[in-house]
């Protein structure tokens, strides 16, 4: 992964900053230049919030590459409770404490890294709460 | 807009062809398709292909192909939908004759996947990159959230799901150009090694290196032709959020309900009236939602559909009777095509064992991604 394209994508991966459509009031995370919704181009950057509920999971046994020697690991779709939804792994959880419904947090983690000698990266996991 | 029809169709056997290159395998099919349509020429040449670029180092699929196909200097070109670049090939093709631009198309897929470095990156850049690719998800992980989120809502089970394995590797034992031509056992899905909770190996389609072709035609061209043709009806695409996490219902794939029902206005049909379906179960639960999403059963009840036997080869309405992804496999941007292919045969009464009795209407539905495009294409026999 290039430095430019990890770099871009910093505000949403450790501060989950979007934007809500100043007009319909749909929030967009990440941020896009139209609202999918009204088509208005104008918006305000929020923050979202950092609790939210397990909307579906599943645990990765076979991963891609740069995730061997993690797996198995949990990724599930939360639902935040400003009702957007993002994607990301649980930490710290036994594979069969997960459950649809249940209530998570988001934590800041390391993700994966580019090799020996490249960049770590960086961004939100849930936890169970 | 002008009547489409196909009058010629070809495949390469399906499977880890390591003495074949991609432009053999895309040559050997449409050799195939040209010579079972007895034309002397093509108008335009259009190429289903999901990655050249990461699986074989290759683009600029098009001319290639054209150049080895002792084509050139006629139009050719790639479309790439993720794995429903062959449904959008055909679809491409059949909009290039019914605007009256061509009147022969070629329009093949191809996929040589067993070639690449790293398989599971290359289809998993049919995903959100940054925002779920980013974070440790595969394919198989998208479609198990979809399962898990389907079993909580709806009791879809394990066994269900099982099932669609079982019965595409029955019909796959039927098609000498399936990948895997052996019957397999529920034990054999349920006790396979654990991909993604709830999949198994034995729920997902393998890796698979293929070509497939079709030889379209205007109406008028069709009807004078000596073998029997087959007319395309309806063809519709539709497109979703490439992020599974952005669909408000994790259960449905919303894009595959609303490209069969623009594909059923255009064909002026029901979905009750259809005989046969190829349909992209790249997993065991996407032929599961996608019988929802088709019409062919309420929401919710596609696990008791093949549970109580619809969609097998003697069923109401037999689904993947050339054994789908699952068991014919899955070379990703030739499948749109060879669905249709199968379509053609069984329509023209040349499915061989496989043939089912009284077919009429037949339908292809192929999925790009975890259903951000679907492409549905309905045929008739003339």
């Amino acid at each position: 992964m290039s430095i430019p394209k990890y770099w871009r994508e910093i505000p949403q991966r450790y501060r989950l900053e979007a934007l809500k459509c100043k007009k319909c009031g749909k929030i967009f995370f990440p941020p896009r230049l139209i609202c999918s919704n009204c088509k208005t181009q104008e918006f305000e950057n929020i923050r979202l919030k950092e609790e939210g509920k397990i909307v579906t999971y599943t645990i990765i046994r076979v991963p891609p590459k740069q995730f061997n020697g993690q797996a198995p690991y949990p990724v599930a779709i939360v639902e935040l409770d400003d009702g957007v939804r993002i994607m990301g792994q649980i930490t710290d959880a036994n594979p069969e404490e997960i459950e649809i419904g249940k209530k998570v947090r988001v934590v800041f983690r390391k993700i994966q890294e580019q090799g020996h000698a490249g960049i770590i990266n960086y961004g939100y996991k849930f936890i169970l709460k | 807009m002008r009547e489409v029809a196909i009058i010629g169709a070809g495949l390469t056997k399906f499977g880890e062809l390591w003495d074949k290159s991609i432009r053999d395998i895309f040559v050997e099919a449409a050799l195939s398709a040209i010579k079972d349509a007895g034309v002397d020429h093509v108008d335009s040449i259009i190429v289903g292909n999901m990655s050249g670029g990461l699986f074989v180092e290759q683009e600029h699929i098009g001319a290639l192909m054209a150049d080895y196909l002792g084509q050139n200097p006629v139009p050719a070109y790639r479309v790439e939908s993720a794995c429903a670049s062959g449904g959008v090939a055909l679809m491409q093709g059949l909009r290039e004759i019914a605007s009256g631009l061509s009147d022969i198309v070629l329009v093949g897929g191809v996929e040589k996947m067993t070639d690449a470095e790293d398989i599971t990156f290359a289809l998993a850049t049919a995903a959100d990159q940054e925002y779920e690719v980013y974070h440790g998800i595969t394919f198989p992980g998208f479609y198990a959230m979809i399962a898990n989120a389907h079993m909580k809502r709806y009791g879809t089970t394990r066994k269900q799901m099982a099932m669609v394995a079982v019965k595409n590797h029955k019909n796959g034992s039927l098609n000498p150009y399936a990948q895997f031509q052996s019957e397999i056992t529920l034990d054999t899905v349920l006790n396979s090694t654990l991909v993604a909770d709830p999949l198994r190996l034995m729920d997902c389609s393998p890796v698979t290196d293929g070509a497939a072709a079709l030889v379209l035609c205007s109406g008028d061209i069709a009807r004078k032709h000596k073998n029997s043709s087959v007319k395309i009806i309806g063809s519709s695409m539709t497109t979703d959020t490439l992020a599974l996490h952005l669909r408000e219902d994790v259960t449905s794939l919303k894009s595959v309900n609303l490209s069969a029902k623009k594909a059923y206005k255009m064909a002026e049909i029901t979905p009750e009236e259809v005989s046969v379906a190829e349909v992209h179960d790249c997993f065991t639960i996407a032929e599961i939602v996608i019988m929802e999403e088709l019409g062919f059963v309420e929401k919710g009840k596609g696990g008791k559909f093949i549970e109580d036997g619809y969609t097998a080869l003697e069923g109401k309405i037999p689904v993947n009777t050339s054994g789908g992804l699952k068991a014919k496999g899955h070379p990703v941007g030739a499948t749109g095509v060879a669905q249709a292919v199968e379509i053609f045969f069984q329509l023209t009464g040349r499915a061989g064992k496989r043939q089912i009795k009284n077919a009429k209407i037949g339908l292809t539905q192929n999925m790009g991604g975890s259903g951000a495009s679907s492409v549905v294409h309905i045929f008739k026999p003339y």
